[in-house]
């Protein structure tokens, strides 16, 4: 990873910083002065679909998720800036001592933009949708952990789990449980009707939505500094460069990294770049010969050149990743971790132990996994040559990559998107028995700890399961986790922000219509 | 006047026949694609049961020609049916809500080419009467130094990839010198001079595809005629050359003109997809476009029918209009 630490500013968090929080810094803090009121911001967004709605069991895509969940809807909890865990709709929670049952505090005062008073009501309608007769929401899951809701008063709601599980208010920020008007949900898909900062003037799917600031809004002066906002989706990444550079924008998400020498050429232009939890990957079928080996499993962990990844697949946009899936985003990021390091020698050494003499292994790839999977296949054959490994790269269609290649090929590439919680994203995808574990994995502690770790709330208790598990999964799983890719936006210099910027998602945490102003 | 009437008739009988036979056409090609929208739209979590689920939904499992009957017989009753995307969409609602107001490709697809008409339009109010008056202005003065800039001129611009013109203009026009916005943001109730503001830079972009075609079409439409001795006679009685070729060759000349012209809008109709990505314009060629990266079959089928349709329209009015203005044609033997 450069550290490019000019005055343009081009900053960088996370991994190679050895920052566990959200935290980014830029290099003159005087460009932090406080927010600014007025100015229209406009957006030009990737990820727009002329399908889209307001229904946020459906979003997917960046242009819903940085609309919705981060103008004109609202969640019980938000992930601040910095990366701590901060109420929204929800005032104040606690916990059984078994983590089992929750008791929310809503915020008093609020109104939804149709002038409808939020409430209890409104919680349990909305959580309930995602469970709905043949809903296919993809916070089902979070959800249908919910047992029993039950109504306190108007603003206060007692949540009952099946089983225990310390993240809980943490999963409640995620994009997709926004909060409804209860009763009046069709309507306020329809037109988008939320609690927001923003209040939506005009949508059209797939080409543009204008918001305009809720005059006395219970967040008050400390966000919304925009006046109003104009989003308009450029799916098309050349027209956003250009619409960027013309200055037709003030934002864009998505930076096409090839160009960066561009943007930097340009005065008006910043770009803006954070690492998450975003990370592409290598699973190998653990009970499929010979990656049922230990010691060839570690053996091409350490023939991969991860730095080189970075640099020649990323061109620098990102961090090496150390085998395991949790990321600078998450709390419990093992940063310390020690890092499997490329080593031909010790390859060799280890596949000397375990009686072999040489490997040979099929890679299958195809840049649908993600961008320049070819490519970092390749690499990677080349430098596993050097360990004596010979790594065939099998290039497959793109069509039909995820049914066909994945979970089928013993070896093949993919990536993920990261998840808000350790739990979450381990229990996603190295979780004994569940359809999307890409390893097979099977380790009985990791097993162990895994619902150990969901049901502990001593934040010290789990710090120490969680990093445990980060290192089982480096030293002895079956996922070749080469790097984490940043998100990589770009916006204009008049633009401000505060110093810890959201790592969670692109732009902001996907917040950044609430949390940036224009200066001067 | 009669034997008009049934020219029109028959040419419109023909064109049903070949709009039938492209509807096969863009059936077999669209089931053709790579991939299908299932696999598009799940990604990551296209496991074998989602992707069944999915195709057993929109009915993508049953067999191709049941599909291609099923969907010619909406069509033929003005039903193009629901985008797969928006069908999707409004499942993940399930039992208890959104099941009324899904957008059926038709009203999804009526805005966007209504825009996209405003865009073909202002392109053709700008190149049909700047290529006549040049290819008038060429004619006039040929195998002059204007002349042979014109042809140069007009000639590069139209074998360049539109895209690269494109690029060429948001650098001198928006980027160096910023006169007009490289971002087409228009929207329905936007007044018409600022609609035509952010417009302009498409349209002009339109403009440089196709004048040559039109320009070159009228000079030599007009230089065939002044060999003709009817010409020769109006210059021996002292016509100026202005009115010899305004008055007596123009006329004449309509008909291969009025062909290149129809065919030329027929193009700036269907051939704005590359224009309307560069410049975002919210056409229905970027509609277009998201549909065929979605494999969402409904409307990329939808759009072809709609192109090949109005190909065949203009081409046909093109045909009457030459019918038209040629007194043999239009009072056979």
């Amino acid at each position: 990873m450069t550290f490019n630490m000019n005055r343009r500013g081009v900053l960088k968090a996370g991994a190679a910083a050895g920052l566990v929080a959200a935290t980014v810094k830029t290099a003159s803090a005087a460009a932090h002065a406080t927010p600014k009121k007025g100015g229209t911001l406009r957006l030009g967004l990737a990820g727009a679909n002329t399908s889209d709605s307001w229904d946020g069991r459906t979003h997917s895509d960046s242009f819903m998720i940085v609309m919705a969940h981060g103008a004109v809807f609202d969640c019980l909890t938000e992930i601040a800036a910095d990366g701590s865990l901060k109420g929204e709709l929800a005032e104040s929670w606690e916990a059984s001592a078994d983590a089992k049952t929750w008791t929310f505090n809503l915020r008093k005062g609020v109104t939804f933009h149709n002038g409808k008073a939020f409430g209890a009501d409104d919680v349990i309608a909305s959580l309930n949708m995602h469970t709905a007769e043949g809903a296919k929401s993809a916070a089902k899951p979070i959800v249908s952990a919910i047992s029993e809701m039950k109504k306190m008063s108007d603003h206060q709601i007692v949540m009952t789990l099946a089983a225990g599980n310390a993240d809980f208010p943490y999963l409640l920020s995620d994009y997709h449980i926004l909060m409804y008007p209860a009763g009046g949900a069709d309507e306020a898909i329809a037109k988008g009707i939320g609690t927001g900062l923003y209040k939506v003037d005009n949508f059209d799917p797939g080409v543009r939505c204008n918001l305009s600031r809720v005059a006395n809004h219970y967040k008050g002066d400390d966000a919304g500094h925009f006046d109003s906002v104009e989003a308009i989706a450029i799916n098309d990444s050349n027209a956003r460069q250009t619409a960027m550079m013309t200055g037709q924008v003030d934002c864009i998400n998505r930076v096409d990294t090839k160009a960066e020498a561009l943007y930097n050429a340009n005065p008006n232009v910043e770009i803006f770049e954070v690492t998450g939890n975003q990370h592409y990957t290598l699973p190998m079928l653990t009970n499929v010969a010979p990656f049922d080996t230990l010691e060839v499993r570690q053996a091409l962990k350490h023939a991969i050149n991860r730095q080189e990844m970075v640099d020649k697949i990323l061109l620098g946009h990102g961090a090496v990743g150390n085998d395991h899936p949790i990321g600078p985003a998450n709390q419990y990021y093992a940063a310390d971790l020690p890092q499997n390091e490329y080593d031909p020698e010790k390859a060799k050494s280890l596949l000397k132990k375990a009686g072999m003499d040489g490997l040979k292994v099929d890679l299958s790839a195809a840049n649908a996994a993600f961008p320049g999977a070819i490519d970092a296949a390749q690499l990677f054959q080349a430098s596993a040559k050097a360990a004596g490994i010979e790594i065939n790269v099998v290039q497959e269609p793109d069509d039909g990559y995820w049914s066909n290649v994945w979970l089928k090929k013993p070896w093949c590439a993919c990536y993920w998107s990261g998840r808000a919680t350790e739990d979450w994203m381990f229990s996603t995808n190295y979780e004994l028995g569940v359809p999307w574990n890409d390893t097979h994995w099977e380790n009985a502690r990791f097993q162990e700890l895994l619902l150990t770790a969901r049901a502990e709330l001593d934040s010290g208790k789990r710090k120490d399961m969680y990093t445990e598990m980060q290192m089982l999964c480096s030293t002895d799983g079956g996922t070749v986790v080469p790097m984490y890719a940043n998100y990589v936006d770009a916006h204009s210099t008049k633009l401000k922000h505060t110093e810890a910027v959201g790592n969670n998602f692109q732009m902001d945490g996907s917040r950044m219509i609430e949390r940036w102003w224009f200066d001067a | 006047m009669n034997s008009v009437l049934g020219i029109i008739l028959q040419r419109l009988g023909l064109g049903l026949l070949t709009l039938l036979v492209v509807s096969i056409l863009i059936f077999a090609s669209v089931n053709a694609l790579p991939g299908d929208f299932a696999q598009a739209i799940l990604g990551q979590g296209a496991t074998p049961e989602a992707v069944a689920a999915i195709r057993e939904d929109l009915g993508l499992n049953k067999p191709p020609i049941t599909r291609y009957f099923d969907w010619l017989a909406g069509v033929i009753t003005g039903d193009f049916g629901t985008s797969f995307a928006q069908a999707n969409m409004s499942s993940f609602a399930g039992a208890d809500t959104g099941k009324g107001g899904i957008a059926s490709v038709a009203d999804q697809m009526w805005p966007r080419f209504k825009t996209t008409l405003f865009l073909a339009g202002t392109a053709a109010a700008i190149s049909i009467p700047l290529s006549l008056l040049l290819g008038i202005l060429a004619a006039l003065y040929r195998n002059s130094a204007y002349d042979r800039f014109i042809n140069v001129s007009t000639l590069s611009a139209i074998s360049s990839p539109e895209f690269f013109l494109a690029y060429i203009l948001i650098l001198f026009l928006s980027f160096l010198n910023p006169i007009l916005p490289s971002l087409s943001n228009i929207s329905e109730g936007m007044p018409f001079l600022d609609k035509l503001y952010y417009t302009l830079l498409p349209a002009l972009t339109l403009t440089l595809a196709v004048t040559a075609q039109m320009m070159r079409m009228t000079r030599a439409a007009i230089i065939n005629l002044l060999a003709s001795p009817y010409i020769e006679m109006a210059r021996l009685k002292g016509v100026s050359p202005m009115r010899v070729i305004l008055i007596h060759a123009l006329p004449n000349a309509l008909a291969p003109i009025i062909n290149v012209i129809a065919l030329n809008l027929a193009y700036l109709i269907t051939g704005v997809v590359v224009i309307e990505v560069v410049f975002v314009y919210p056409g229905i060629g970027q509609l277009f476009v998201d549909s065929v990266k979605n494999r969402d079959i409904p409307i990329v089928q939808a759009c072809c029918l709609l192109f090949a349709t109005v190909y065949i329209l203009l081409n046909l009015t093109a045909d009457i209009m030459s019918i038209l203005s040629n007194p043999r044609l239009r009072h056979p033997k």
